[in-house]
């Protein structure tokens, strides 16, 4: 697996909740395993962030082992929880250079659900197409300086989308990785 | 799937190709508006030059229909496709299209003189195209005397000479550098804008694609738009 930060650690957490529910400690490296190998979460992080999820009605404590401690709490994703982590995935990041590794946890996380993965690439190529389009208005009605700055950011967002096109085509191999 | 249905200058539903055991196209569909331009897009081998193809007449799908205005292309006789294709359609391709032994003018000058009209108006409206595209200065140039941008440019004097409601461009940049692909682009969208073509142009290059109003994506010889005629 690449080396890639998610941006949203709530929603990747959310999205391995929806496979049952787990204790923090068992998120903590089912996240580790799946989105960032040799850049694990703190502990903090983990339960800073669930406890977001659960102020935010996203997740519900489903039971507390003997023992007390924040890490025997069991956490599992409620229906709020569900729309919230479908929302994230139906809607298109705002297309700029860098965005890859958010792209790739939704890729990620709508194979492991069995989601359709193609539609997030399909609904992002849109997005990026759009702001591809503006661009090249932009560029007809200004002067060399702006058709110039116009072009950069043309040449990166056709980048972007070439990673969208080959993680498209590599789908398929992708899912068997991701639930084999 | 997005159902999409109403009024469309071509149109194009569930075509099934084969070409022996490979499926090019598995009910693919997709509509074009008048004036509208709309980019083609997918992977290597996915249908989308299959589809343009169908859509143009070009190729028959073993099933499926294709109307362009009232007009019901695959129930045409060859001899009337092929006059509607040199007379409402225009063609712009990646390589190869313009004829070697001609000039440029004489290339642009072709489809008016095989619709029967006289060389001398013929030639005069070449002239013009030829000018709008900004390369009157190759019109006595063979096409192996040209830059490839240039060769491109009498490409797309060619088949918007007519007047064609439709222009199918297949790649029209693949083998141009990234300025000379820019000009080709808009001169190409700027020139049907102005006569109100349509234009189908296939492309798998994002910045090419954004000359369009819209896409529509081609994957294993599907479109996710589903286009219903009645």
């Amino acid at each position: 697996m690449c080396r890639v930060r998610p941006v949203s650690i709530s929603h990747a957490l959310l999205g391995l909740l929806e496979d049952g529910p787990r204790h923090g400690y068992d998120l903590k490296h089912a996240y580790d395993e799946r989105f960032a190998p040799g850049r694990p979460l703190h502990y903090g992080q983990v339960y800073a962030t669930l406890s977001r999820l659960l102020r935010n009605g996203l997740v519900v404590v489903t039971g507390v082992e003997a023992g007390g401690g924040p890490d025997r709490k069991r956490y599992a994703i409620t229906d709020a929880g569900v729309t919230d982590i479908e929302r994230w995935l139906r809607t298109p990041e705002k297309p700029e250079p860098y965005m890859q590794s958010t792209l790739f946890t939704k890729v990620v996380l709508a194979l492991l659900s069995g989601r359709d993965a193609a539609e997030v690439l399909d609904s992002q190529r849109t997005a990026h197409l759009t702001a591809m389009r503006e661009l090249n208005r932009r560029k007809a009605a200004g002067d060399l300086a702006d058709a110039l700055i116009c072009d950069y950011a043309l040449f990166h967002l056709e980048a972007d989308l070439r990673w969208l096109e080959l993680t498209a085509a590599r789908l398929a191999e992708l899912a068997e990785r991701v639930r084999p | 799937m997005t159902a999409v249905e109403g009024p469309a200058v071509l149109a194009g539903a569930d075509l099934h190709k084969r070409f022996g055991q490979t499926v090019a196209l598995a009910g693919a569909g997709m509509r074009v508006a008048r004036g509208e331009i709309v980019a083609v897009m997918g992977p290597s081998g996915s249908g989308k030059s299959t589809l343009l193809h169908c859509l143009a007449g070009i190729v028959l799908p073993e099933s499926g229909q294709v109307r362009y205005g009232e007009t019901d292309l695959l129930q045409l006789p060859d001899s009337r496709r092929s006059r509607l294709r040199r007379t409402e359609f225009g063609f712009v391709f990646q390589f190869g299209q313009l004829v070697p032994e001609l000039t440029c003018l004489q290339n642009v000058a072709l489809p008016l003189r095989l619709s029967g009209l006289g060389r001398r108006t013929a030639n005069a409206r070449a002239t013009a195209w030829l000018e709008r595209l900004d390369v009157a200065g190759v019109a006595a140039k063979r096409p192996g005397e040209v830059s490839g941008g240039q060769g491109q440019r009498v490409a797309v004097a060619r088949a918007l000479v007519t007047g064609p409601a439709v222009v199918f461009a297949d790649e029209p940049t693949g083998a141009l550098d990234s300025l000379a692909g820019e000009q080709v682009m808009k001169l190409l969208t700027d020139a049907a804008r102005e006569s109100a073509a349509a234009i189908v142009l296939v492309t798998h290059e994002a910045r090419v694609a954004a000359y369009s109003d819209r896409e529509v994506i081609v994957r294993d010889g599907r479109t996710r738009e589903s286009v219903v005629l009645t």
